[in-house]
């Protein structure tokens, strides 16, 4: 075990499928909140004729395997002729995933705030905007936050699917190195440090928001 | 922009040996949620414990299996064990990886569920001499899986969606394996695929259903 | 026979007994008064070996409840006890509650079980209710359940700790009652109660607790009709 010929190149090899890993992860939470938020929001607030057909469609991104979206996602693309890169078609395709996730995330905040709370703004005389900027939103904010956090942290490990339309990320990167070395072991427990040092400090960070607020509750 | 002509006969012709597959897919699925289940009792009495090493095994199990890419635990078991001289195939290794994600995932939500069971239950159960194995047998987990019972339920569709990453270590046999066989043959993968997406959805919605409908008939409390 | 003697139990710095002695008789009823953080509820936790003592010795028939050899399990298939939060077992019906320990403690077959479980849950008035789930019990409904599970193992001791404090007012009575039939059964019962006119009726002796000792004893008309410390009659001004 001592004796190995995992060297630096390789281990920046692999950082650099880590950079991949985060930049889709970036792209994917950033694409993924704002169509979550609309979403979610239209679900709250659309009559039940509307919602339900959208809450259907939401609900097939989180009923079939992110993989065959990613496969049916890329095979789309060549069908209807788009000169897309596969790193392109990953960020559109799991941002769609991601907001199907965001949305039940930012609905569930927003039916977390009572409605009494918010009859009793529009009794001060609020207007519907300003009720949803003032109180809904600031309210809905601590509880869908965590969640959120939580939702992060679960896409950055979806990202690793990407390797199988072609996109050499974290785990891809390390296995080109075991096929090189033939150390798997060694090498996978090296990715899966990295994993854990990137998702660690999320976590933790998610893991003290979520504490402070519940003490100020 | 659309020079591409669907072919869906294929795809059709095909659906016995998808639904074959789609079998196994859901064997590989349940198998990892009672292996998954039964490992997440014991980890989950290790978060309790103050033994440290029970404590310290439960926690690093749980931590890894929530803290990296289920992707990752399957290659770890498909290509890793080999290092430490297991050696299992594809369907092995798939099993033994969702069943380690499983049992992390389902700890937390068993340690959640047993807090949440007061100690007065065990007091009780104590004191009409049951030992200490049976009043947690007969009281706290009968409790325990009512209050898990939701998570338990969507861990099952997350390992029936988990399944599909067998084909990334060379299963042929399940649903996405069968399919991607199809695919590399004709290469109609859209609609394959898109069969197979289909069949994915609809055991999801029944694992769904059938879970709603065993919570009515077990839970009449 | 129930002997204590000489019992001191603390929760980390705090002790709640400090050398309690006394004894009761088969057949007898003890009510245990006093005011709360007294001690009361912590010794009959003692007595069935619930809770581990620091210093003294509880014989139960003879046998040393804390000694190391001691087979606790086997202990309390004699001793019921009935908790203040009667702690009904949700996922099990009435009639579950109360076979479960006959069944899996004592080893009986179903059918057996089942007649055990229906007689005592009839003998405390709910035999209308066998196959109801305790959620749709009331509060002196489960705790006549409790009282029936813990019947159910034929105890040769029943404990009762505080079993109405938790009732709303107009369910205590119905328990009470209960507590009244097995006392006439000739049951021996330790009681601990905030009923004080209950206890001088049902008990053959009254035990005034007071900051982890005994500071009377003695026939329950004398106690509680004319006390003689300082401390009884405080107490007794207070809750009367």
């Amino acid at each position: 075990m001592l004796e190995t010929n995992l060297g630096w190149n390789d281990i920046l090899f692999m950082l650099k499928g880590a950079g991949v890993t985060l930049s889709i992860t970036a792209w994917a939470m950033l694409g993924g909140t704002i169509l979550g938020m609309a979403f979610g929001l239209a679900r709250t607030t659309l009559p039940w004729w509307l919602n339900a057909p959208l809450g259907a469609v939401l609900d097939v991104l989180r009923s079939v395997p992110l993989l065959i979206q990613f496969v049916l996602a890329n095979s789309f693309k060549s069908i209807i002729g788009v000169n897309a890169s596969a790193f392109t078609v990953a960020c559109v395709m799991l941002s769609l995933y991601t907001a199907s996730y965001c949305s039940e995330i930012v609905r569930g905040g927003i039916l977390a705030v009572p409605a009494t709370t918010r009859r009793a703004a529009r009794s001060l005389g609020m207007t519907y905007r300003q009720d949803l900027a003032h109180i809904v939103f600031p309210m809905a904010l601590r509880v869908a936050l965590p969640n959120w956090i939580g939702l992060v942290l679960s896409v950055m490990k979806d990202t690793a699917l990407v390797l199988w339309i072609g996109i050499v990320e974290l785990l891809r990167a390390s296995q080109i190195v075991v096929t090189r070395l033939q150390e798997p072991l060694l090498v996978l427990s090296v990715a899966g440090l990295i994993y854990f040092l990137m998702s660690f400090p999320v976590a933790r960070l998610g893991a003290r928001l979520e504490k402070r607020w519940h003490e100020n509750d | 922009m659309f020079n591409y002509t669907f072919h869906w006969r294929p795809a059709f012709n095909a659906l016995p040996r998808m639904f074959e597959g789609a079998l196994v897919s859901l064997q590989i699925a349940v198998l990892s949620l009672v292996i998954g289940t039964a490992i997440a009792v014991v980890l989950a009495l290790g978060r309790r414990s103050d033994n440290r090493l029970f404590y310290g095994f439960a926690t690093g199990w749980v931590e890894l299996a929530r803290n990296t890419p289920a992707l990752f635990q399957v290659y770890m078991t498909y290509f890793g064990l080999g290092s430490l001289g297991i050696h299992l195939d594809s369907y092995a290794s798939l099993l033994v990886g969702i069943s380690f994600n499983n049992a992390g995932y389902l700890a937390e939500s068993f340690r959640g569920g047993l807090n949440a069971i007061p100690e007065t239950q065990t007091r009780a159960a104590r004191s009409l001499g049951m030992g200490a194995t049976q009043a947690f047998r007969l009281v706290v987990l009968p409790q325990m899986f009512r209050i898990v019972f939701y998570p338990l339920t969507n861990q099952m569709v997350w390992a029936l969606l988990m399944t599909s990453l067998g084909v990334t270590v060379g299963l042929n046999t399940d649903l996405t394996g069968v399919t991607q066989e199809l695919n590399v043959r004709t290469f109609r993968t859209f609609e394959y695929f898109l069969f197979a997406a289909v069949i994915y959805y609809l055991m999801a919605k029944f694992i769904t259903l059938s879970a709603r409908l065993l919570a009515w008939r077990l839970f009449r409390y | 026979m129930i002997e204590i003697e000489n019992v001191r139990k603390s929760f980390g710095p705090l002790e709640v007994l400090k050398g309690v002695s006394l004894a009761v008789q088969k057949g007898e009823v003890l009510s245990i008064i006093g005011g709360s953080g007294s001690g009361k509820s912590t010794l009959l936790m003692c007595i069935n070996g619930l809770e581990p003592i620091q210093g003294g010795r509880i014989l139960v028939d003879g046998t040393d409840v804390h000694a190391p050899g001691t087979d606790l399990n086997r202990l309390r298939r004699r001793i019921g006890i009935v908790f203040q939060q009667w702690n009904a077992f949700p996922h099990l019906t009435v009639l579950e509650n109360v076979m479960l320990a006959p069944r899996k403690v004592l080893g009986k077959g179903r059918r057996e079980a089942e007649e055990i479980a229906a007689k005592n849950l009839r003998h405390v008035g709910l035999g209308e209710k066998l196959s109801v789930y305790p959620s749709k019990l009331s509060g002196g409904q489960q705790q006549r359940m409790a009282i029936a599970r813990a019947l159910a193992m034929s105890p040769d001791y029943m404990l009762f700790d505080e079993v109405t404090s938790a009732l709303d007012p107009q369910l205590v009575g119905e328990v009470l009652d209960t507590l009244r039939m097995l006392s006439d059964e000739g049951m021996t019962m330790i009681l601990v109660t905030h009923e004080i006119r209950f206890a001088r009726d049902v008990s053959d002796r009254v035990a005034f607790f007071h900051k982890g000792v005994i500071h009377e004893i003695g026939p329950a008309r004398e106690v509680i009709g004319n006390p003689q410390m300082p401390e009884t009659i405080d107490f007794l001004k207070s809750v009367l």
